[in-house]
This record gives C-alpha cells, structure tokens and sequence, in this order.
C-alpha cells in the first residue's frame, strides 16, 4: 500500500458522488420511532454505572481483564503534528506493546488521520487492523459529498474502519433524517470496510439523546456504536457507555444483529478500563468482551495497562521507564 | 473464557470479637444476670460470640442509669455542647467504618457492599446532620423552649443493626433524651461496639445504655413505669402488643412497623432504571426492609416486556459470601425467618401464582433463598397481603392510574411506594394519592438524614429523620 493510492481531494469534483436519499414518510417513521424510546432517568444510570464500578476484580479475573483490555486497544493518535514516523513507531507498538514479554497481546487496530492510513499499514500489514478517522473528523462540518471522499479516500489507502462522526448540529436541530442518511451513504462508501459511528456524547449532552442517538446510528447500518472523538469533554464515560450497550443489547434482542460499542477518550487507567469490562459483561453479556464487539479507543491507556501486566507478573510495580513510549 | 470474578472477600483480621459479651449501663460494660446466649453468623451457622441477656435487675439499672444522665447532666446541657458530643461520634463512625461494616456482615449476614457503602454511611450521617439540630432547636418549629421527654426506651431489628440505632440514637440524643437501647437478640455485636464508641467519645456515663436480650428483655424496658417514651422499629404484631401494654400510661410512643409497598411502574416509566429501581427495592439486603417494594405494580402494556427485562437482569445478581465485595445477595438472617420465607413462598405457588428464580448455587452452609419473582399474582394472594421480609417479589399488573392507586393502597399497611414514569405530572397525582408515609419518584429504597421516614396505617406512626422527626422527642410542656 502506498500514498500514490490516495487520491488529491482536488481532483474529484464533490457534486459527482451519487449518495441515497430516504423518502420523508421514512424519516417520519424514523423520528416516531426514536420518540417512542424508553427515557433513560440519568440519577439511575448514573447510580448504576456506579454500582458496577466497585466491583473488585483480582487475581486471575484481573490478569484476564488486563490482556482482554489491551486485545481491545484502538491505539490512537490524532494530531495536527501526527507523521509517518510518529505513526510508524506507533504502530510498532500496537504489534508488540511490551518487547520484553511476548505472551502480551497486540492491540485490536491503530487509529490515525487518513493520510497516515499507508504509513500505518506498511508496518502492522495485515496483522492488526487500521482504522482511520474520516467524515471531516472531529467536528463533521463539511458537506456529504466532502465526507464521502475523506472516507473513500481512507478506505483506499488501506483503512478497513471507519471512524465516522455524526452530524451533530443536525441532530441536535432534530433533522434525525439528514444524520440517518449521512450514516447510510458514508456505510456504502465503506465498502468492506467496518463502520464505527461516532455519536461525539460530550456534545449530545443528555442521555436520551445518547439512546437516540445509538439507535439511529444502528439502524443506519453502524458495525459500532463509538462514543467520542476524545476532542471534546467529557469523552467516554460508564453512564454514557452504559446506555450505548443497552441500546446494543436490545437491538440485539429485536435483530439478532450484534453491534460492537467503542469507549473513546478519557479511559486512563486499568482501574477504569476494568470497570468497563464489568460493565459489559453485566450489560450485554460476555459475548461481546472481544475485540471484534468492544474497544477502548485510548493511546495513555496501553501503557498503564502493561505497568499493571508487569506487576501482576513479577509482583511488583516497574515504572514509566520500563514501558515504551510511542 | 468467560469474566468469572475471583474471590475478593473482605479481611475479618480488623474485627475483634470478644468471645462473652456484656451489657453497656452507665457507661462500663457490666455483666448480666439473665442466662447469656449465642449470636452466629448466618452465612456459616458459626458461634460468632455469647451475648449477655438482661434481666429486671438489669433493666432496671439500666433506667436508672439513663435518669441519672438525664437529671445530672445532658438535659442540663448546652445544645452546643451536645452537639460536639454527636459530631464526635459521627466521625468515630467513620473512622471505625470498616470496622463496623465487616462486624455488621458477620452478624447479619448483609453483602460487605452494602454494609460498607449504606448502613455504615448512613448511620455517620444520621449523627452529623442530628448534630447540626442540637443547638437549633428552638427553630424547628415546636415552640421558642422546646424540652427533651426524659428517658426513652428503644427497641431496633436486625434487618440494619447499626442504622436503626443511629436512626434512634442520634435523634435522641440530641434533643437532650437519655437512652437505653435495646438490639435485636440476632445482631447485638455492632451495638456493643457503638457503646466502644460512646466511650471513646467520652459521652457522659448512662446517657446511652446498650442492653442486649431477646423479647422479654424489651418487654420489661419499654414496661418500666420511668421511661418517658418509647420508640420501637420492627413487626407489627410486636408493635400493637407494646401500644397495649403502655395504653393508660403517660408514655409517648413512635412505631416502625410492617410493609408491603407498591412499586408502580407505569408504560413511560425509564424502563432499564425502573429494572434496576425494582432490583434495589426487593433484593436490596435480602428483602429485609419494612420499606421494601414487595409488590410490583406492572402497567399491563409493559408488563411482559419488563418482567423479561427483570429476569434477565436477575441472572447477574451474585449470591453468596456475604464477606465478598462482589456479593449482592448474602444470607437470611435466621433460620426462623427462612423459614417463614420459604413458608409464605409455599402458600404463592399453593394459591397459583407463577414463580422463577435465576440459577443459582445456595452455599450449603447458612441461611439462604435464592431471589425470587412470582407472577400471576392477584391482591387475594397471600403474597400480595403479608409482609414476607424476605427476597421475593410478588408481580401484579394495572390498567389505567386509577386502578394503581386503588391496587397499592388496598393493604393494611403504608409505608412506602415507588412511581416509575417519565412523566412530573402523574409523579405529583400519584403521590398525593398513594397512602404510604414515603413516595419514591424514579428511584427506591434512597435514604438520607434530612428527609422523615415512617407510615401511615399498620405500618405505624411517627416520623424518623429530619424536622419532622426531631418531634418525636420534644415537648413545648415543662418537663420534670
């Protein structure tokens, strides 16, 4: 894979990409059907998001979660200043994130910008997969026809994810219709490519509208439901995350389809990535606590969670010195 | 693999029990003169300690303990000053808390979870926000010199040992009462280490006297012609025999009594909250709550749908060690209430109605019984009329708001209910309406200091907790 695949966006007038557009009775039917969602009462979601948090994990439930969590690691990095060797070295990591111990899993995928996408899949090849950021990443303001390059664009550079972000002003507006059409034109664009939709929670702001939010993105045609960008604050966070998997659960429930769920930004720590294990397993079941159903999309994460390997191996703790840095 | 949790049982290396343990009176620990007994641990059915058992000697010397502190010093005492008594405690409670939580569960048998993060909290909070009325009291609305009664006789359950006796205590002792406590015969040992307290706090001697013993040890406190009230927490049958036994004296009386609250759970309700609010109502410590939202009112149209969802979310309560920071459902407290479970959950299937448990394994040593739901209930069901204490819930279903109201306040008792709908309006309609002495409103079993607890009809009168209940313990008459 090389960048000569990787087409000038200047090159492709944007008003020749055809796209699919829903009839309104559809969108009528969309919006009744979101409005006929259970609310969700935030107290209790938060109340029980923190219930499940002081579940105590040790011993061998711990050390599983900790190679679990890392299988499940989108290694990301998403900055202006982001180059090919910065993602080259990162990627190296993502393949062997602790070169003194061999048993330690690679990550599930790296994420990056587009335009990094070769310089990426040079070094992983096939073994781990590359997901790129598109759909003019993280704010969404850019016209379909602009997004659906960014995402071909990406897809032919060697992506097989797509990061997508909703249109959120949209939603916000309540033109569920517009957002529900991005999603299933950017979905065609994909082509094999797997689809991760970012709902960007932080700027959703309730939890109803994270419900809403999860259900049209998966009736759209969502492969993963993803909360954030990390670009705005809050990120992930285990009421939002709670609420995303139950709506996974019950769509499941209704299409025996299961949608994966990515918690995206501001998961620092073991401790944390642990507790949303656990809220997984007591959400939707432990059919989903694999890569292919659940990732942390983090980049300090990885890190943390290898001090912890190494000390739950050697029985004691290394320090930043003995985990590489990116 | 699957995510199978280890063992992470709480360390019982911070308690220290004592193997023979005496009664608390005027400030020292003293033998008793009745014949001692065994408290055990209900999830292993071992001997934790010997209980010393009071008798008339005893109880009379426990009241006289409590008039002296009373007449000598604390009715005498500045509201500020008592107050620093209280604060004192309160922080002894959080500082001991592991302590008392790791003792509350051996003796209970309640998950470490919950004694850990509730009764112990919200015991400290008892004391710190009744800490804060001490010096106040001539603004809470019972006259400009509101007077404390003298000395007040209280009786708890076993159901939240340390909680029911800061829900007591700390009301009491800060209107300026002396107290004799007397705790549940199956859970004495977190009472005897709040007396440690009490010492540690350099309480003044007899203001709090802890006397242990089994019915007749109660009957004989709340009897004894110089205690000015009476507070009692616990059955109902218990509560109508001691309103007997003090009618005709001057005695004040506050009762706690019984339940068999309504959870109504209506078609807009917040359905995977509600689940979890229907969890928390019945399963929360067992199903011992007076309080406990027993009977689930199902609006018919979600009926089926939610009892799914409430199945399914049964699958992953974890029951077991009780030690186990994991657990969420520990042991029975005794054999006697597990068998009067595991009685009245023979009469539901006897009269029709459908029962489910989720799979799991009983410990063979104990008390246990795993959570229950029966569906198919009607109100002429037994479970749908008596007080089970236990964790099983009885499932009715409604039509329309009327026939909810009608359905939760046709029972003998009202002490709490619970409205699940996203709606403020039918929340507010509904709770003026539903004759029970707590409302929860998208939530259950929440406690908290400031807010009044207690019943309407057989399950009591009296408030317990904020402004209201600081009634329950001032008088505006000139008191002796």
């Amino acid at each position: 894979m090389s960048s000569l695949d990787h087409q000038p966006l200047a090159n492709q007038p944007p008003t020749k990409q055809p796209h699919k557009t829903q009839s309104p009775t559809s969108h009528q039917g969309l919006h009744a059907f979101l409005a006929g969602l259970s609310g969700v009462d935030q107290v209790g979601a938060e109340a029980r998001a923190a219930a499940l948090g002081t579940r105590s994990i040790k011993k061998e439930s711990k050390m599983w979660a900790i190679d679990t969590a890392i299988s499940m690691v989108d290694l990301t990095t998403l900055e202006g200043a982001d180059t090919p060797g910065k993602v080259s070295a990162m990627c190296s990591k993502a393949l062997h994130p602790d070169p003194t111990d061999p048993t330690t899993p690679s990550v599930a995928a790296v994420c990056v910008y587009g335009d990094l996408v070769p310089a990426a899949r040079e070094v992983v090849g096939d073994r781990i997969h590359v997901a790129a950021v598109a759909t003019a990443f993280p704010s969404g303001r850019a016209s379909l026809d602009v997004k659906l390059l960014d995402t071909k664009d990406a897809v032919a550079a060697g992506a097989d994810e797509i990061d997508m972000v909703i249109d959120r002003g949209a939603f916000l507006t309540g033109n569920f219709g517009k957002v529900f059409e991005e999603i299933v034109a950017i979905k065609e664009a994909c082509g094999d490519a797997h689809l991760k939709v970012i709902l960007e929670t932080g700027e959703l702001k309730t939890l109803d509208n994270v419900r809403k939010a999860s259900w049209l993105a998966m009736k759209a045609g969502a492969d993963f439901i993803k909360t954030s960008t990390g670009k705005v604050a809050p990120a992930a966070t285990l009421p939002v995350t709670l609420v995303m998997l139950e709506a996974v659960r019950d769509y499941y429930a209704q299409t025996n389809t299961r949608i994966g769920v990515k918690a995206a930004g501001g998961i620092k720590t073991s401790k944390d990535a642990i507790k949303y294990l656990v809220l997984v397993n007591e959400t939707v079941g432990d059919a989903w606590l694999t890569p292919d159903l659940f990732r942390f999309g983090a980049s300090t994460l990885l890190n943390d969670l290898l001090q912890q390997r190494q000390k739950m191996l050697t029985g004691h703790y290394s320090g930043p010195d003995y985990v590489t840095i990116d | 693999m699957t995510f199978q949790y280890a063992p992470a049982p709480e360390s019982t290396a911070i308690v220290n029990i004592n193997s023979s343990n005496d009664l608390f009176i005027n400030g020292e620990f003293t033998p008793g003169h009745g014949a001692p007994f065994k408290t055990i641990n209900p999830a292993t059915e071992e001997v934790l300690a010997e209980i010393a058992q009071a008798n008339e000697e005893d109880v009379n010397a426990a009241v006289m303990a409590a008039r002296k502190a009373y007449d000598k010093s604390w009715s005498k005492m500045s509201g500020r000053d008592r107050g620093k008594y209280l604060f004192r405690i309160a922080r002894l409670i959080q500082e001991r808390s592991r302590e008392l939580a790791v003792l509350e569960t051996l003796d209970n048998g309640k998950p470490i979870r919950e004694s850990r993060d509730v009764d112990v909290p919200i015991a400290a909070a008892h004391f710190f926000y009744h800490a804060g009325w001490a010096d106040k009291l001539e603004f809470a609305g019972y006259g400009d010199n509101p007077r404390p009664l003298g000395v007040v006789a209280q009786v708890i359950p076993w159901n939240f040992p340390l909680l029911m006796l800061a829900w007591k205590i700390a009301p009491a002792l800060a209107t300026g009462n002396t107290v004799v406590l007397k705790p549940a015969e199956t859970t004495s040992l977190t009472a005897l280490l709040f007396a440690e307290i009490c010492q540690q706090a350099d309480l003044p001697p007899g203001v709090v006297n802890i006397i242990t013993g089994a019915g007749e040890t109660g009957r004989m406190l709340v009897e004894h012609p110089d205690v000015n009230k009476v507070a009692f927490t616990g059955s109902t049958a218990v509560g109508q025999a001691i309103q007997r036994q003090i009618a005709g004296t001057q005695k004040r009386l506050t009762l706690e009594l019984g339940g068999k609250p309504a959870n109504i759970v209506f078609d807009d309700a917040p359905i995977d909250q509600a689940v979890e609010g229907i969890v928390n109502g019945i399963y929360f410590n067992q199903g011992h709550v007076c309080c406990a939202g027993s009977r689930l009112l199902l609006q018919e149209s979600i009926a089926e749908q939610t009892i799914d969802s409430l199945k399914r979310r049964l699958q992953t309560l974890r029951l077991g060690d009780p030690l186990d920071k994991n657990t969420d459902i520990g042991a029975i407290n005794s054999r006697e209430q597990l068998n009067r479970i595991i009685d009245l959950t023979k009469s539901g299937e006897e009269e029709g109605a459908q029962r489910w448990s989720p799979d799991c394994v009983i410990p063979e040593k104990g008390f246990w019984f795993a959570p229950t739901v029966f569906t198919n209930v009607t109100q002429a069901h037994r479970i749908a009329r008596e007080e089970i204490f236990g964790p099983v819930l009885s499932v009715l279903t409604f039509r329309t708001p009327d026939e909810a109201i009608e359905k939760a306040n046709n029972t003998p008792y009202g002490l709490s209910a619970g409205i699940w709908t996203e709606k403020g309006s039918r929340i507010l309609a509904m709770a003026n309406k539903v004759r029970a002495g707590v409302v929860w409103a998208n939530t259950f079993n929440r406690f908290d200091p400031a807010s009044p607890f207690g019943g309407y009809k057989e399950s009591g009168f009296g408030r317990e907790g904020g402004v209201q209940g600081l009634g329950a313990y001032l008088t505006s008459e000139e008191t002796s």
